[in-house]
């Protein structure tokens, strides 16, 4: 827990007098970090290449330089627009990132091999589409950290953030089946050559929204209410923001048939509401209401029921609902202690291996330790995140951060929980290594937004120069603050 | 504010544990469950995936790997299936394999050490990597008549040929045999339906009784009682022992007697040389008393009986001569009786080292190993296994094994070549007056310069009803057929 005490007792903050040091900006670190990072994943890809059996050229190391290169970019923007920034939450990112492009790649050899082998049709390339979105999502990133200076900004805009949070989230389940539904689930917005999942951008918003929002009627959530079982419970007609969170949260499940971003949003709302206020009654009521809406929703809904029954058992119904969930776990016991190595598992044989199943295609070829590994780095960057909520001075940041942070960490436990069996499945992808554009995205703007937060919590405050006596004081040039 | 998201970090990790705990249990406790689960394919796939390695022998192809455009990609295949499947061995998507399949798997499929620096060049060359080959020390030639000799009256038996200066397997037929083809095949119903087949056959088909099946020697241990003798250096050739048609065992009122009820010769004491080349029972056991329990199983197990660990590289049963708790028990050991039962590869060592100076040396069925592009990576060394008797009574046991072959009638008889044998008929089961007994041939050729020795065993004399079958009559033409067969081959 040492990562999370605030930085208030840290000797790197300078003094108010005297020429105190500048403290230090950790850029070099991250640098050092990035170059690690693009060490790994490019040892991951000569991996499987070798496994794979193709040869190896040179090329590889090109291929792990323009990685290099490309975070390159993304660290020095940082350097220049928030350079007090965390240096350990990019790194984190570019690892989950470059492992993800690997196992993608590692995917396409197979669907390819497949494919020549059934003389079927060559399947798309997916990680030419996946390297295009992880530009775009670092262009997003640096606009972002170029755009908003200053996270409190983003508070002006929390009701307009909410109102186009909302539109996108509801946006496909009111459109046309034709236009928003792949595979069952309508959430999405299929625009000509593309589709994006506005849900992932409606996250963002939303949790920007609740951040201004909270604060904003802070007093509102905390006013006296009654108090029973030794906690302080809130009147009645307080209630109604959450119970339209609630409705809200249904109300994607009805229309979208989406279970994971029903799930992902009620969360964030949640432990945003518990962070505004810091009050246990309100998460208490709030999984009352959530395990009220579980039991309406699997009474109601049939996709609902046999998401559980295949949870309960995925080999009682192996050969139809339970197939991919049991070749999941197939191929994760198959992998154990140590894995396959990576390239030399069949982590194709899972339908969706590189979306909703990234996990157990890694965990298939890295083994138990090569996940641990990965929870570990993502533990890292959502408590780096969770820091910097406690090192911010003003509510917003603390809330927005929380909000983010938390964000990563319901959507980690919900899609490697669902894909290892133990909660039933919800259909998210894993941030930063699935295969899936909005997603990528998404999140590389949710970290753009994490590192303002931090760079307003590390940087040194503004200097104030010791005031001299009037009579003694010169004329100064003050320059205008833009 | 602060206080809650401390909470909520808390409770992060909390949920991480979690899923680190649950993955622990599914990657690690069940583990074992779900890698072995007959849906789970992986595991399969991954092994038929690259071209397993050919089994080859003097540039015959045994078994080797074609590519289909199935599921399994790579189809085994056995072009002489039935007269090599004891040596080969199955390899089958659900019965597993057996043979060399198994026994030199990771050459075969290529996760050898060995093969490990070819791995690396095929890697870096771009080269589609597959096994190694493994070319046996068999004598095509050698093999194919030892099969055909014992399938040609449907005799149920094994044949063993060796060369006795190395301990190379030239030939190792057992029959009656089966054909891997089908228990290779890709389609489940055939695979199941050889699999039932070959299971529930009489005689059973599946088992190597080269290697995998001991029977009791009969007349043939009295080579292991003569060693014994000779080299105690209280007896010679020439020592007298009784000629009675029968004794009674030490201790019991149990008689012993020889083959047909005969006297051995016309004196009432017969020279061991005799005996031997008569194969009296009486007289064998009458020795045996006088040598002691401690004589005979240091003999044996000089020879290599009683070695349970013995690869070749297929596991071979280990042969006994049982625990003999008394005279009684000894004298009817002496005539490979009671509880002696030998492998007929055990029994071709023991005559193999005779043939080869009283050294036993380590039987080897895999020559050479090979990489993808046939080039040698490792060639086996003959391995000694120890001294079995000195090269003098090395050089005695083959005098008196050639005296016995000259007594011998039966066909097969070569011309311009000595051979040196002995031959037994074995009683076995629980009426042995009324089952044909097992009978051997145990031989080495030339006598002068033995390059060839044989074991030839056929299961109840070739006919349950035959019951004046003996070793002579049965076995010693398949075994003289094979010396030649390995001779003509030497001496080309």
């Amino acid at each position: 827990m040492a990562g999370l005490t605030s930085p208030s007792g840290n000797g790197a903050r300078p003094t108010t007098d005297g020429e105190a040091e500048a403290p230090p900006t950790g850029r070099s670190i991250e640098l050092v970090l990035l170059a690690f990072a693009a060490v790994l994943v490019t040892l991951a890809l000569v991996l499987v290449e070798a496994n794979q059996e193709q040869t190896l050229t040179q090329s590889l190391l090109w291929v792990g330089l323009a990685y290099l290169a490309l975070f390159t970019l993304a660290h020095l923007a940082v350097r220049r627009f928030a350079p007090y920034a965390d240096p350990l939450i990019l790194p984190c990112v570019a690892l989950l990132n470059g492992l993800g492009l690997v196992m993608i790649h590692r995917l396409d050899l197979a669907n390819a091999e497949r494919a020549a082998a059934l003389g079927g049709d060559v399947p798309n390339v997916l990680v030419g589409r996946q390297i295009a979105w992880t530009a775009i999502g670092l262009a997003l990133f640096i606009a972002v950290l170029f755009f908003v200076r200053d996270h409190r900004t983003l508070a002006r805009y929390g009701y307009t953030a909410g109102f186009a949070g909302l539109v996108l989230l509801a946006l496909p389940g009111l459109l046309p089946s034709s236009i928003s539904e792949v595979n069952g689930a309508k959430i999405w917005l299929r625009l000509g050559i593309f589709s994006i999942q506005p849900g992932e951008f409606a996250k963002i918003l939303l949790i920007v929204f609740f951040a201004a929002f909270l604060v904003q009627k802070r007093e509102l959530f905390t006013s006296a209410g009654r108090t029973f079982l030794g906690m302080e419970f809130p009147r009645a007609r307080d209630l109604a923001p959450l119970l339209v969170a609630w409705a809200f949260a249904l109300g994607v499940l009805v229309l979208e048939s989406d279970l994971g971003t029903s799930l992902l949003f009620f969360g964030i709302v949640l432990v945003m509401l518990y962070a505004a206020t810091e009050r246990v009654s309100w998460m208490l009521i709030g999984l009352t209401a959530f395990v009220g809406g579980a039991l309406v929703a699997y009474q109601l809904f049939g996709h609902v029921r046999v998401r559980v029954q295949v949870w309960l058992d995925p080999f009682d119904d192996f050969n139809g609902a339970g197939y991919q969930i049991g070749q999941a776990l197939f191929g994760l016991g198959t992998g154990g202690v140590g894995g396959t190595g990576l390239g030399a598992g069949r982590p194709d044989l899972v339908p969706y291996a590189e979306s909703d199943f990234m996990l157990s295609s890694l965990g298939e070829e890295l083994g138990l330790i090569g996940l641990a590994s990965i929870l570990v780095v993502y533990l890292v960057l959502i408590t780096r995140g969770l820091r910097s909520a406690l090192a911010v001075r003003d509510s917003f940041g603390k809330l927005l951060a929380t909000g983010l942070s938390f964000a990563i960490a319901l959507q980690l436990f919900t899609v490697v929980g669902g894909a290892s069996k133990l909660i039933p499945l919800t259909g998210l992808t894993l941030p930063f290594l699935s295969y899936g554009g909005s997603s990528l995205v998404a999140n590389y703007a949710l970290v753009a937004m994490l590192l303002r937060v931090s760079n307003a919590a590390r940087a040194p405050l503004p200097r104030r120069a010791p005031q001299k006596p009037l009579a003694e004081a010169g004329t100064e040039l003050v320059e205008r603050q833009q | 504010m602060n206080t809650p998201v401390r909470r909520i970090a808390i409770a992060v990790m909390a949920m991480v544990l979690l899923l680190f705990a649950n993955l622990t249990y599914v990657q690690v406790v069940k583990a074992g469950d779900y890698r072995n689960d007959p849906r789970n394919q992986r595991v399969l796939l991954a092994e038929y995936s690259r071209q397993r390695g050919q089994i080859t022998a003097e540039g015959q192809v045994l078994a080797s790997s074609a590519e289909t455009n199935d599921r399994l990609r790579y189809l085994r295949t056995y072009p002489d299936g039935p007269e090599y499947a004891p040596i080969t061995g199955y390899y089958s998507v659900i019965y597993g394999s057996s043979g060399m399949e198994r026994a030199a798997d990771a050459v075969l499929n290529g996760s050898d050490d060995r093969l490990f620096g070819r791995r690396l060049s095929d890697l870096i060359t771009g080269r589609d990597p597959s096994g190694g080959n493994v070319v046996l020390t068999i004598d095509p030639a050698v093999q194919k008549v030892a099969y055909d000799q014992l399938t040609r009256k449907r005799y149920a038996g094994a044949v063993v040929a060796l060369q006795p200066a190395t301990g190379a397997v030239l030939a190792m037929a057992s029959t009656p045999s089966f054909d891997p083809n089908q228990l290779a095949s890709h389609n489940t119903a055939t695979q199941k339906q050889a699999w039932a087949e070959f299971t529930s056959a009489k005689p059973p088909v599946l088992v190597n009784r080269a290697v995998q099946a001991t029977y009791p020697p009969g007349s043939t241990f009295k080579l292991v009682d003569m060693a014994a003798a000779l080299a105690s250096g209280k007896f010679t050739e020439d020592s007298q022992v009784t000629a009675a048609p029968r004794i009674t065992l030490q201790g019991t009122r149990t008689t012993l007697e020889n083959y047909n009820g005969n006297a051995c010769g016309t004196n009432p004491t017969v020279s061991l040389r005799e005996a031997l080349q008569r194969s009296c029972n009486t007289a064998f056991a009458d020795l045996d008393a006088q040598l002691g329990v401690q004589a005979i199983r240091a003999q044996s197990d000089a020879f290599g009986i009683g070695q349970a660990d013995l690869e070749i590289p297929l596991a071979v049963a280990p042969s006994t001569i049982g625990s003999i708790p008394d005279v009684a028990a000894l004298q009817q050991s002496a005539i490979g009786q009671r509880d002696v039962a030998l492998t007929p590869l055990q029994n071709a060592m023991i005559v193999a080292a005779i043939a080869n100076g009283g050294q036993v040396m380590a039987p080897y069925l895999m020559k050479e190993i090979q990489g993808q592009d046939l080039q040698p990576i490792e060639t086996t060394q003959p391995d000694r296994l120890g001294r079995a008797v000195s090269a003098d009574v090395a050089q005695r046991l083959n005098a008196l094994m050639v005296n016995n072959e000259d007594s011998y009638a039966g066909n097969g008889k070569i011309t311009g070549v000595q051979i040196a044998a002995k031959t037994g008929t074995a009683e076995h089961g629980d009426d042995p007056k009324n089952l044909a007994p097992h009978v051997w041939y145990v031989a080495f050729a030339p006598a002068e310069a033995p390059q060839v020795a044989v074991a030839v065993l056929v299961e109840d004399g070739g006919d349950p009803n035959n019951l004046a079958a003996t070793g002579g009559l049965v076995a010693a033409p398949i075994g003289r057929a094979v010396i030649a067969a390995a001779l003509g081959k030497a001496s080309r």
